[in-house]
């Protein structure tokens, strides 16, 4: 009987966990409506009118829903000069994007597997300024590449900057294969070794396979820095290679007369739907990828 | 014919420290050979230095008479299994297995075949489209044996593959390896800390400690004749009584004479080892001390021993006493008569006697 009274002094009744609960959602709920409330705001006033959002209110809804700030803004607002809306821009986006971040994620791979199986001499060193790569600021580095880019002769060009992205994101890329190769272990290399297998060999049948989450945080994270990029983009580019982070300044910052609000909305959904997208569709893995564990064998 | 694997002066440094001294080993065609010792002394990485998966620091390594020193692993012709198995994870059983015979551009037929016949052998047909983590320990390690007895190497090496398994499927797995060496004719070469596993398997054995041989022998010879104190306190299980004593020259032979706390002297006389110093430690394994009823050789000597502990052990009681200031374990009969806290007459049978010389721990006799 003197057992039962055993228990801890400080729990609390029911009805007290059930308050606590209680505002901890409110509180829940009014962050993420305040984390939310931009991207309500953009939305909503990208499908108002021009008349409406002079007249109306900026959080209420659109009286009548119209799209047409969305096809402005896709193929017909003006940057500058032309007025080709985001489409072109979009598509370089894509052409820059998706090439560095494939080439930077593959040779990422290759260095964290040198990095991690293949210790040679001096590779912690080389790791070490690899990762001081990592932080090296955007701008110290925009003279040099400019330099660089000219004598290679891809200056201005989308090459030029697919080059760019990718040396700026190998840092990245090697620490994410190489933390996620140092959790395998060693063994693994030596009995393919034994077996036979050579250096690419071994990256192809053993380590490629065994890194698809780590592949997704790559991905993701290379997507997202490149896609957002706009230094680089403003700096290493000229008229018909720019990325779409600096076309949505240009419409935003050109528009004479009347500010078309709706269509810089629209404009600035559209350059950050890919990012949003790929996070929708990847994000999980992205979690995993980052905390996964070593590989049982 | 030269020897299938030669090791000459070997030294293995990491950084500045030495992990391996001097080592010096050779084995014949067929041979078993066991590397055996504490943790830490360095059987591993002598196993990666001959498949060449870490580099030597000095000496040389002929494998099949042929200078393989500065030749990579896949060249060596050699079959491994690892202390973890080191299965590829993400590849099936079968894949496993054939994964050496497919990078060696070995044709499909040939590849089925010898999986099947590899398969068969360990029994581990039902598994062969399971990944290794859907395996258990004992299942995985017949994978591991799987995929270094499809290659049909010079030499096999093995790293501890057993230290992961419970004690039953152990023994089990400790005589498929045996059979499989007989049946196969191979050589081999095989780490363990476990002596018992050294005792039963090899042909040979190497005893180390520290990076250095202690000893190199047939089972029988580490056993019966340990080089220094360090093997015979390593090698059987109880392990060698090593006590201390003093000795003299009498008209018979060399008469030992082993203190005891509370009572007089045990005094043998030993008339085959006469040249000994005055101070030794000897060396008798429990089963050389026996009831004195039961004691069946010209050699044995008697003397009543104050028994403090009775541990029957099925087949055979163990009993222990103080003598010399040491722990000292008789293994005694199953019906003994033996009882903690009461006098037995015991039997020292100094046919197998080892003496040590206390300062440097060498074997003197
Ligand atoms: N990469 C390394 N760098 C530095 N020292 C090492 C390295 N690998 C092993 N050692 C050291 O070398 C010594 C021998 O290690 P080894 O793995 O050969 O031991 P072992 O006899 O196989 O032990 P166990 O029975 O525990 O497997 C150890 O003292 C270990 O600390
Ligand atoms: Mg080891």
């Amino acid at each position: 009987m003197t057992d039962m009274s055993y228990a801890p002094t400080r729990t609390q009744s029911p009805t007290t966990k059930l308050v606590l609960r209680f505002i901890l959602y409110i509180l829940l709920g009014v962050f993420a409506l305040f984390y939310l409330m931009p991207l309500f705001v953009m939305i909503t006033t990208s499908l108002k009118s021009l008349d409406e959002i002079r007249t109306g209110d900026l959080v209420s809804l659109p009286r009548e829903v119209t799209f047409d700030a969305w096809r402005t803004a896709w193929s017909g607002a003006c940057t500058g000069i032309q007025c080709e809306g985001m489409r072109p821009y979009f598509l370089n986006s894509l052409l820059i994007a998706i090439p560095a971040v494939l080439i930077s994620t593959i040779i990422g791979a290759l260095n964290g597997y040198v990095v991690a199986q293949w210790k040679f001499k001096g590779a912690n060193i080389f790791f070490a300024l690899l990762l001081f790569g990592c932080f090296i600021p955007f701008q110290v580095v925009l003279l040099p590449m400019a330099i660089v880019l000219g004598k290679l002769g891809i200056s201005g060009t989308i090459p030029g900057l697919i080059f760019v992205h990718v040396i700026y994101g190998l840092g990245f890329t090697t620490l994410f294969f190489r933390n996620y190769y140092v959790s395998i272990p060693s063994e693994l290399t030596k009995a393919a070794k034994v077996d036979g297998a050579g250096f690419f060999r071994i990256f192809w049948s053993i380590f490629l396979p065994l890194s698809l989450p780590i592949i997704v945080v790559s991905v993701i994270w290379q997507f997202t820095q490149i896609w957002n990029d706009f230094l680089f983009g403003v700096s290493f580019s000229q008229a018909g290679t720019q990325p779409v982070t600096v076309a949505l300044n240009n419409i935003v910052n050109s528009t004479t007369g009347v500010k078309e609000y709706n269509v810089d909305m629209a404009a600035a959904i559209i350059a950050a739907l890919p990012t949003l997208l790929v996070y929708v569709v990847a994000g999980k893995y992205f979690i995993r990828g980052l905390t996964a564990g070593s590989v049982k064998g | 014919m030269s020897p299938i694997l030669e090791v000459k002066n070997l030294y293995k440094n990491y950084g500045s420290t030495e992990v391996l001294k001097d080592i010096n080993v050779s084995i014949e065609k067929g041979d078993f050979l066991v590397l055996v010792g504490p943790s830490g002394c360095g059987k591993s990485t002598l196993l990666n230095c001959i498949a060449g998966l870490e580099p030597i620091t000095g000496g040389d390594m002929f494998i099949d008479g042929q200078n393989m020193t500065n030749v990579s692993p896949k060249d060596r012709d050699i079959a491994m299994v690892f202390q973890s198995y080191a299965l590829y994870p993400t590849m099936t059983v079968a894949k496993n297995i054939t994964f050496g015979m497919k990078v060696r551009g070995i044709d499909q037929a040939t590849q089925d075949a010898k999986l099947k016949y590899v398969s068969t052998q360990l029994q581990i047909e039902p598994l062969l489209h399971r990944k290794p983590g859907q395996l258990s320990g004992g299942q995985r390690q017949r994978v591991a044996m799987g995929r270094a007895l499809v290659r049909d190497p010079k030499l096999f090496l093995f790293d501890e593959p057993l230290s992961n398994l419970d004690a039953k499927l152990r023994v089990e797995m400790r005589t498929e390896i045996k059979a499989l060496h007989q049946r196969l004719g191979a050589s081999m070469v095989y780490v363990t800390h476990d002596q018992i596993e050294a005792m039963t398997l090899a042909t040979k054995i190497v005893v180390m400690k520290g990076g250095i041989i202690q000893q190199i022998g047939t089972p029988a010879e580490i056993y019966n004749r340990p080089a220094n104190l360090f093997v015979a306190d390593f090698m059987g299980s109880p392990a060698m009584n090593l006590i201390p004593a003093k000795t003299k020259v009498n008209g018979k032979g060399m008469q030992i004479e082993i203190a005891r706390k509370d009572a007089d002297p045990i005094v043998l006389t030993d008339k085959r080892n006469t040249d000994l110093p005055e101070n030794v430690i000897i060396g008798v394994r429990p089963e050389d001390i026996v009831d004195a009823a039961l004691a069946r050789t010209d050699d044995t000597q008697q003397a009543d021993c104050l028994i403090d502990i009775v541990e029957p052990a099925g087949a055979d009681t163990f009993a222990v006493m103080q003598l010399g200031g040491k722990h000292v374990t008789a293994r005694l009969h199953a019906e003994t008569t033996a009882a903690a806290g009461t006098a037995q007459r015991l039997a020292f049978d100094l046919g197998k006697v080892s003496y040590f010389e206390p300062e440097t721990g060498l074997r003197l006799n």
